[in-house]
């Protein structure tokens, strides 16, 4: 597993050689679950331990629940003006839901790729099923499995910014790990 | 430069139907002096065949109207040549009511210089299909006055994008009498007609990816010709309507592929790593356009229908997209970027020269009219998608401003037959 995640972190170092931005420290925070120790000596303590792990659980829930919705809130990665390569300021993005994807495997993405509007939009439908497929390829080699991922480009036809300039183009070239479209 | 602005004519011509605005600018380098006689008869009719008639030719730049001056001749012997100096043509006609709430409408075209007939037609038809009376008798004046067929009876299709509804819309060639033939919530792109005109094949997500769709235009029935994993997309018909070419990602990279016109006996054409799309057949069915960026930025390309090498054609900075023949299979149109903005171009195969038609802006998604002389595209206006035109030698050009919507993917349909 965790040769996995080394070999997705260097390829995409590797898929980043073209950007401009300098590789930042990757720091993969470990995720720390302490299970509760309970030796159970008479009834009370037997309940108390009971109590203690019940309070343990419903943590434990809210803090997946926390970070499954730290998780969505950045489902997008990014890509410069006619790349389809996953760009290294998205590699945390990328890490972070293989990673997800890989500790539960019955949850299934729709990758989403879309492009701006300089382009025709069949040649940007095109570029966005390439977007699509390197970010899933990136989710895989993170360790997804390749069965949860299906891809889809909608190309140039659901910008989300629909102004002709950069800030708004940047915006609409990019890929999104849908969880609900399952 | 003249400049008509002509939305007042259309107040008159089709107060009913009345969607679109059209500007015009530039003129041919040769202009005809004609002449339009209001015909007689039903007066309400007659006034609308001369609008429609008048905005038809109006709209080419290849003609400036005289008007008659209070002149009404409806038979050649009423016409005397001393009072029309300067004019080389005239129209003249009547409308006469038949059984069945039938109308027959007799017109001829004189000409002036020569002293003959060029002309002399009736067309029967119900009042209600005035509009089609009109852009008739608007293209055989053309013909006959330009020696290539009209094209004001033929069709276009485009996409209108409003509110988050997808509309595929048919019109007549002025942009007038639109049909909706599929609402979506969904984007549609590419509407294609087959070369009889009376089916469209086309792209809808409504399946939440995009699939190949074919319809027909009468009994509105469709079909799905291609829904394999990815995007399929890109339809363009052979010219006998036995084939149709698309692109599909289901082999990894897209790529362009000819099926029959229902999608069964699939063949692949190209085999590259790269981009290949939006094929256009060449006129006599033997190879395809296509944009690729296999050379590393999109340009065009064509390739034999068997497959095999594909040549390239343009080397422009920038990139090339979206490339369709002329009619005539010499020369064909594309979407030009370069410097940030689009720009139509049509490109010589023989001679390998560019010629930039237009002056750029967001202009996308060209194609010729079926007598080749002038070309639709999608441009842009106050920030909403509009139809506009050129004319091939880029010297007249024209806007269609609809009212609502934003409007992207236009086609020029072929000649109804």
């Amino acid at each position: 597993m965790m040769k996995k995640l080394i070999l997705g972190v260097l390829l995409l170092n590797l898929l980043a050689a073209c950007s401009s931005n300098p590789p930042k420290e990757e720091t993969m925070e470990p995720a720390t679950t302490s299970a509760a120790e309970a030796p159970a000596a008479d009834t009370q303590a037997a309940a108390d331990a009971q109590a203690a792990a019940d309070a343990q659980a419903a943590a434990d829930a809210q803090a997946a629940a926390d970070a499954q919705a730290a998780l969505m809130e950045k489902n997008s990665v990014y890509f410069p003006f006619d790349v389809d390569a996953v760009q290294a300021a998205d590699r945390e993005t990328i890490m972070n839901h293989a990673e997800y994807l890989a500790s539960h495997p019955d949850v299934k993405v729709r990758v989403e790729g879309n492009a701006d509007e300089r382009g025709s939009s069949e040649y940007n439908l095109g570029l966005g099923q390439r977007r699509a497929k390197n970010t899933k390829r990136a989710l895989v080699l993170g360790g997804a499995q390749d069965a949860q991922i299906e891809t889809v480009s909608y190309g140039e036809e659901k910008p989300r910014c629909s102004e002709h300039n950069e800030a708004c183009w940047a915006q609409n070239r990019r890929a999104d790990i849908n969880y609900s479209a399952q | 430069m003249k400049r008509w602005i002509l939305s007042c004519l259309m107040f008159f011509a089709v107060p009913a139907h009345a969607v679109l605005n059209i500007e015009i600018t530039g003129a041919g380098e040769h202009q005809t002096p004609i002449s339009l006689v209001r015909f007689s008869g039903d007066a309400a009719i007659a006034q609308g065949l001369l609008e429609l008639v008048s905005n038809d030719l109006n709209r080419t730049g290849l003609f400036k109207l005289i008007d008659p001056a209070g002149k009404s001749p409806h038979e050649p012997r009423d016409i005397r040549p001393a009072e029309w100096a300067g004019v080389e043509a005239v129209l003249i006609g009547t409308v006469e009511p038949q059984a069945e709430g039938k109308v027959a409408v007799k017109f001829r075209l004189l000409d002036l210089v020569r002293n003959a007939e060029l002309m002399s037609q009736v067309v029967t038809a119900k009042e209600d299909q005035v509009r089609a009376i009109g852009h008739r008798i608007a293209d055989l004046v053309y013909e006959r006055l330009t020696g290539s067929p009209g094209v004001f009876s033929t069709r276009i299709a485009y996409v209108s994008r409003d509110a988050g509804v997808y509309r595929l819309v048919v019109a007549d060639s002025d942009g007038d009498n639109e049909q909706a033939l599929l609402t979506s919530r969904e984007p549609i792109m590419s509407p294609a007609w087959s070369p009889d005109g009376r089916q469209i094949a086309y792209v809808s997500f409504e399946k939440s990816r995009a699939m190949v769709y074919v319809q027909s235009l009468t009994s509105r029935q469709r079909t799905l010709i291609a829904d394999f994993p990815g995007s399929n997309s890109a339809p363009s018909w052979s010219p006998d309507g036995s084939k149709i070419a698309m692109v599909l990602t289901r082999d990894d990279e897209s790529q362009i592929y000819i099926a029959n016109s229902n999608g069964k006996h699939l063949r692949r054409i190209t085999y590259s790593e790269a981009i290949d799309t939006e094929p256009s057949f060449s006129p006599d069915g033997s190879s395809l356009l296509f944009t690729s960026d296999r050379g590393g930025s999109p340009q065009i390309y064509r390739v034999s229908i068997e497959g095999g090498n594909a040549e390239r054609l343009t080397f422009e900075s920038g990139n090339a997209f979206s490339p369709r023949f002329h009619p005539d299979g010499k020369s064909f149109v594309f979407a030009h970027f370069r410097e940030g903005v689009f720009h139509i171009a049509v490109y010589d195969i023989e001679s390998r020269q560019t010629q930039i038609l237009t002056v750029g802006g967001w202009e996308k998604k060209p194609s010729f009219a079926p007598n080749g002389k002038m070309i639709l595209f999608a441009t842009e206006l106050q920030g909403r998608g509009i139809l506009a035109t050129v004319s091939s030698d880029g010297r007249v050009k024209q806007k269609m401003v609809a009212q609502r919507g934003d409007i992207r993917e236009p086609m020029w349909g072929p000649f109804l037959k």
